[in-house]
């Protein structure tokens, strides 16, 4: 929820301002960018800094394309991004530092289709999720389902999830004006447990009368749940890889945080927070 | 009596002091939201995403598809239609307004001109206590327990849909018109109705056709003051409306309203983009909707008020 996010970084700058400030400098790191990240990133920080606590991490966010530009501009120690970077930005930063930026995996994220436990559907191809969520299919019986009108639930345009499933299922067309709005996903998963006809999105956790499509990237492969097997083995078609991205190797207590997010206790947390380790093996 | 008249001074520069104050940070309040707003119409890069034109005419969303309004700024090519944010915004206040001012109203008249005094001292009460519900309350009821209600007894497709939110809003509209409606019903003076019915009229017909009258002006303003709160509120349209930016005036719809709008874009938004100076915008209207009807309705009461006392 955006109000959670905007919470997580003012207690970020709060938390920063409040904790002693160390003599040398070197021993603040900062991460900047992606608001999907936020919450774990300032998870991981608390954490760190209760039972690490060598530096001092500062969390803000802003958006993804923010914090590269930051990580470009040298003011940032650690750029969260939800996407890849784009090759113009490994370009500019080569240019910059003379070297390929570093990339690493921190966390995997997963979008289910929710429907209400009571339609017939079960499985859905991510196209035919694209039509429907562009206002291009309307009837459930376009869908192998019966003759009833879809009614589409979605997210505030601010969500990351929102730009998330708009970039990967709808291949950055818009959504069809009709999709209800909700200010989170449990209100997407209330909703649509609260209507037969209703279809939405978000994060793979269990809520009570929906159930998750499984999906298909094409009608010729097999239909997918998203459960933490698929979802970590990337044949779920809807999920991707959340990244810190560094100017150069990680070193002092850049590396000493990077490895305790990508530790056991790390991880346990990206699970709390509802995403997936990255890992994907037993911890 | 020279002290008293110092004291005297000073209260009253007070007083003028505390009355400017409420002005000047009005006014201020005006100067930083239009501010900005502003780059709107003089930074070009805001002017081509989001210049008037485009604020108001219809968009073609992609090649080959018709042209029409649309709000879908998080988009390769974002587009601020106000119309649907308008349309959706009047037809809430209306809907809300048919529900909560015939009640209001007629729960005013009761209890000034009929209802037994004990009586009124439990009603009155009572429903300047529905003021006292903080609006995400009455939302959230909405949401959650009214919205299924309203779609199985019309019959709609969306259980978030105007009639839902209207009805909600109503529900806060409802202590204000009350309150302001029952005091004028109330001000008119005893003299009026006791030459009623010493004429013979019955207490209906002093109530109908002497009191309401003599009330008018009192009674239309606290039809304003209710379109003026109905119009900004903001979180029992965001709860209860679907946001939907559809520019559709069908009840059975969901809509987007201006002031949600603002509520769940402005967190997140870029500072500085064209997107942000939009939503300043929209404030603007906002604050200027607001301020020309609570003018024309101050206006035409003064006006009326003169007509009913014969001055000139």
């Amino acid at each position: 929820m955006p109000t959670a996010r905007t919470f997580a970084v003012l207690c970020g700058i709060l938390l920063s301002l409040a904790s002693p400030r160390p003599n040398r400098a070197a021993e603040t790191v900062t991460i900047k960018g992606s608001d999907t990240l936020v919450i774990l990133n300032q998870r991981w920080a608390e954490r760190y800094m209760a039972t690490h606590g060598i530096a001092i991490v500062q969390v803000t966010g802003g958006g993804s394309g923010t914090g590269i530009a930051s990580l470009l501009a040298g003011s940032t120690d650690i750029c969260a991004s939800s996407r890849p970077m784009k090759e113009k930005e490994r370009v500019a930063l080569k240019a910059k530092t003379g070297r390929d930026p570093v990339e690493i995996a921190v966390a995997k994220d997963g979008i289910a289709v929710y429907l209400n436990s009571a339609n017939p559907l079960s499985a859905l191809t991510t196209e035919q999720v694209a039509l429907v969520y562009r206002g291009k299919i309307t009837n459930w019986k376009d869908l192998g389902g019966p003759d009833q009108k879809i009614i589409l639930y979605s997210r505030e345009n601010n969500s990351g999830t929102y730009e998330f499933f708009k970039e990967h299922v709808l291949k950055k067309k818009d959504f069809t004006p009709f999709a209800q709005c909700l200010p989170g996903t449990a209100s997407v998963a209330n909703a649509v447990a609260r209507d037969k006809r209703g279809i939405g999105f978000g994060g793979a956790a269990y809520a009570k009368g929906i159930k998750f499509a499984a999906l298909q990237a094409d009608p010729a492969r097999p239909a997918i749940l998203p459960d933490e097997k698929h979802i970590l083995d990337g044949t779920y078609p809807v999920s991707r890889d959340l990244y810190y991205y560094l100017r150069g190797d990680p070193a002092g207590p850049i590396k000493d945080f990077i490895d305790f997010a990508l530790s056991p206790e790390g991880q346990a947390i990206v699970a709390k927070v509802g995403f997936y380790p990255i890992a994907g093996k037993k911890k | 009596m020279i002290q008293k008249k110092l004291s005297e001074r000073i209260i009253e520069g007070l007083i003028h002091a505390s009355a400017a104050i409420a002005i000047v940070g009005l006014v201020l309040i005006f100067v930083f939201i239009g501010k900005e707003a502003v780059p709107l119409f003089t930074s070009p890069e805001a002017r081509a995403e989001a210049g008037l034109s485009k604020l108001f005419l219809a968009q073609v969303p992609e090649p080959g598809e018709p042209a029409g309004h649309m709000w879908q700024p998080v988009s390769e090519i974002p587009k601020y239609s106000f119309w649907p944010l308008i349309i959706g915004t009047l037809k809430v206040t209306f809907v809300a307004l048919a529900f909560a001012f015939p009640l209001a109203l007629g729960a005013a008249v009761f209890t000034s001109e009929f209802a037994p005094p004990w009586l009124k001292e439990i009603v009155k009460p009572v429903i300047e206590l529905l003021a006292g519900i903080p609006s995400v309350v009455l939302g959230f009821f909405a949401l959650l327990v009214m919205a299924t209600a309203v779609q199985d007894l019309f019959g709609l497709d969306y259980r978030l849909n105007t009639i839902n939110a209207g009805i909600a809003l109503g529900l806060a509209v409802i202590p204000i018109v009350f309150t302001v409606a029952e005091d004028a019903l109330t001000a008119v003076p005893q003299s009026y109705r006791q030459g009623s019915v010493a004429l013979g009229a019955t207490p209906w017909q002093t109530a109908r056709r002497v009191v309401f009258p003599a009330a008018f002006p009192g009674i239309f303003a606290a039809g304003i003051l209710g379109f003026g709160r109905a119009i900004g509120e903001t979180m029992i349209v965001l709860m209860a409306s679907g946001n939907q930016a559809i520019p559709s005036w069908h009840l059975g719809y969901g809509f987007r309203s201006l002031s949600a709008t603002i509520a769940s874009e402005l967190g997140e938004v870029v500072s500085g983009s064209p997107h942000y100076h939009v939503l300043f915008f929209i404030g603007v209207l906002l604050f200027v909707f607001t301020f020309l009807i609570n003018l024309a309705g101050q206006m035409w009461v003064g006006r009326f008020r003169k007509k009913l006392t014969g001055e000139q």
